[in-house]
């Protein structure tokens, strides 16, 4: 089955970070997308630019409005995300763990809705 | 007259079956593809071809792998049908497997895996006593509701939607591997233990779906030490569960009246029951690895003494107490344990280790703090006190004989 982890974090503490510390944290990144490349479970993954950069359309009164910002004005914001292929939620789960965004933020794990098997 | 024998056998054989082997072929079957839902509907549809076929034909000769066949056939045209996340070639694997498994005598028993699946972190923690007993022991949606006091249409739709996630989900039938399998066990026997205190709330006995619930619950805990007989907290859980029920009969007099455990009298206590507890326990206990099962069933032990000595070991109950605290922190515990104190060193010693209700708020609706306050209040004298705890007691309990008892307790206070 393919799983999402999408990685929410507060975009502000990067900014404040030492080049130093950001330098550790990209590291961290490359090392966790290595393991799970050598492990044959990695589909895609992508850092996303800053929530502000965000654009949000949405159809109000049947007028469709573009709206400046996030979808959601929450304190994390999504900021990237990792698709793997792995057997079951247990193995998706002990992968996002190991996520480097988990010690700075929060990791949302979902399925795939496979539509290719019927969409049931 | 004895075609009504036959059926009457037939639909016996498939009552003893349902209970032995219910959740056994819904494991079996939905072991691949995590489709409960579709494993039960096909199971219900081979158990009514039994209740048909067998009154005629007899029962077969290995009735699981006949049941087994039937709801393989209608599991696959499921599968089939909806093409359910399942490719294909999958889907002729499963077929020859589940083909070859019906013609064996015995499968596998992937129970536990089940268990697992229904008690995962990824369910809702509320739900997971309720799936348990619904997907490893068939019992339906209305029975559970009625004993976790919940709308039969709630109870069902909740259901539904935790079984749709173990699919969609991808949560796996299966055993954790060993560095998790410590804590994925605490939410099985978690589970299994709130189905055992909803079953144990109802203490008359009165409604039946609450009393059958903690024997179903008792059944639970004894296939998982069954199936994984070398885990101490299993076997913990198995004996304080058998500990508090061997008391059941004694939680009320001949009038139906409360008794609360100090005025119990032990000859009315099971006492096989409370022998394979203690079994039960000694064997948890050489592990060495303590846990809040085995402790709880340590404090059960503790106060069972009284069968043999006449007293409850009041000082080891508080020292377990003491481990527990350090083990699984609850106000629950500090209030348990201040009750034991006041018993070994008197009222004003427990009145002074009970939780205040400032420190948890929680404590305001928990009716057994003021039954205890109360309690504690009257045996140091302070009547008007103890009056108004009694009263906000009264005001909190459900069961109408626990009422009466502390009207009684409340009636017995000078002025």
């Amino acid at each position: 089955m393919q799983y999402l982890l999408a990685l929410y974090s507060n975009e502000n503490v990067f900014a404040t970070m030492t080049p130093e510390q950001q330098q550790k944290g990209y590291a961290a990144y490359m090392a966790y997308t290595e393991a799970l490349k050598t492990a044959g479970v990695h589909i895609s993954s992508n850092r996303l630019r800053p929530s502000a950069t965000a654009t949000t359309l949405r159809t109000t009164d049947g007028k469709t409005q573009v709206l400046d910002g996030p979808f959601a004005d929450s304190k994390e914001q999504l900021g990237g995300y990792y698709l793997i292929d792995v057997p079951d939620l247990d193995a998706a789960l002990s992968w996002a763990c190991r996520c480097p965004g988990v010690g700075h933020g929060v990791v949302e794990v979902r399925a795939i809705w496979d539509m290719t098997s019927g969409g049931k | 007259m004895s075609a009504e024998i036959n059926h009457e056998q037939a639909r016996e054989t498939a009552e003893a079956i349902a209970r032995r082997s219910y959740g056994k072929l819904v494991a079996y079957l939905a072991a691949r593809t995590r489709d409960v839902d579709a494993a039960e509907d096909a199971l219900a549809d081979a158990f009514a071809a039994a209740l048909a076929d067998w009154p005629q034909k007899g029962c077969p000769d290995n009735p699981e792998a006949w049941l087994l066949t039937v709801a393989r056939r209608k599991f696959l045209d499921t599968m089939r049908g909806q093409r359910r996340e399942v490719l294909s070639d999958d889907l002729e694997t499963m077929a020859e497997s589940l083909a070859a498994a019906a013609g064996e005598s015995h499968f596998p028993d992937q129970r536990l895996g089940l268990m697992f699946a229904c008690a995962h972190p990824a369910i809702e923690a509320g739900i997971r006593a309720p799936l348990m007993l619904q997907a490893v022991l068939g019992l339906d949606a209305a029975r559970i509701a009625s004993a976790f006091l919940i709308s039969p249409a709630t109870m069902g739709q909740r259901l539904v939607r935790a079984k749709q996630k173990i699919r969609q989900a991808g949560i796996p039938l299966r055993i954790p591997e060993r560095e998790e399998l410590h804590e994925r066990l605490e939410t099985v026997l978690d589970a299994i233990y709130a189905a055992f205190s909803e079953g144990w709330i109802d203490a008359s006995g009165a409604d039946i779906a609450r009393r059958d619930l903690a024997e179903e619950a008792i059944y639970l805990g004894r296939l998982v030490t069954h199936l994984l007989p070398d885990e101490p907290e299993a076997i913990g859980l198995l004996a304080l569960m058998l500990y508090a029920e061997s008391r059941r009969r004694a939680r009320r007099d001949g009038q139906g009246e409360y008794v609360p455990i100090m005025d119990q009298r032990v000859e009315a206590w099971d006492r096989r029951m409370i022998d394979e507890a203690e079994q039960l326990l000694l064997r948890a206990c050489a592990s060495k690895t303590p846990g809040r099962y085995q402790l709880e069933a340590a404090i059960q032990s503790a106060h069972v003494e009284r069968c043999c000595t006449g007293l409850a070991n009041w000082a080891q109950i508080v020292q377990l107490y003491d481990a527990l605290l350090a083990t699984a922190p609850s106000p629950v515990v500090v209030l348990n344990r201040a009750l034991a104190v006041a018993e070994l060193e008197g009222p004003q010693a427990g009145l002074d280790t009970l939780p205040s209700i400032s420190d948890d708020v929680r404590l305001h609706e928990y009716q057994p703090w003021w039954a205890a306050w109360a309690d504690l209040l009257a045996r140091t004298g302070r009547s008007e006190e103890a009056r108004q705890a009694y009263d906000v007691a009264i005001g909190l309990e459900k069961d109408e004989s626990v009422r009466r008892f502390l009207d009684r307790r409340r009636s017995m206070l000078g002025s």
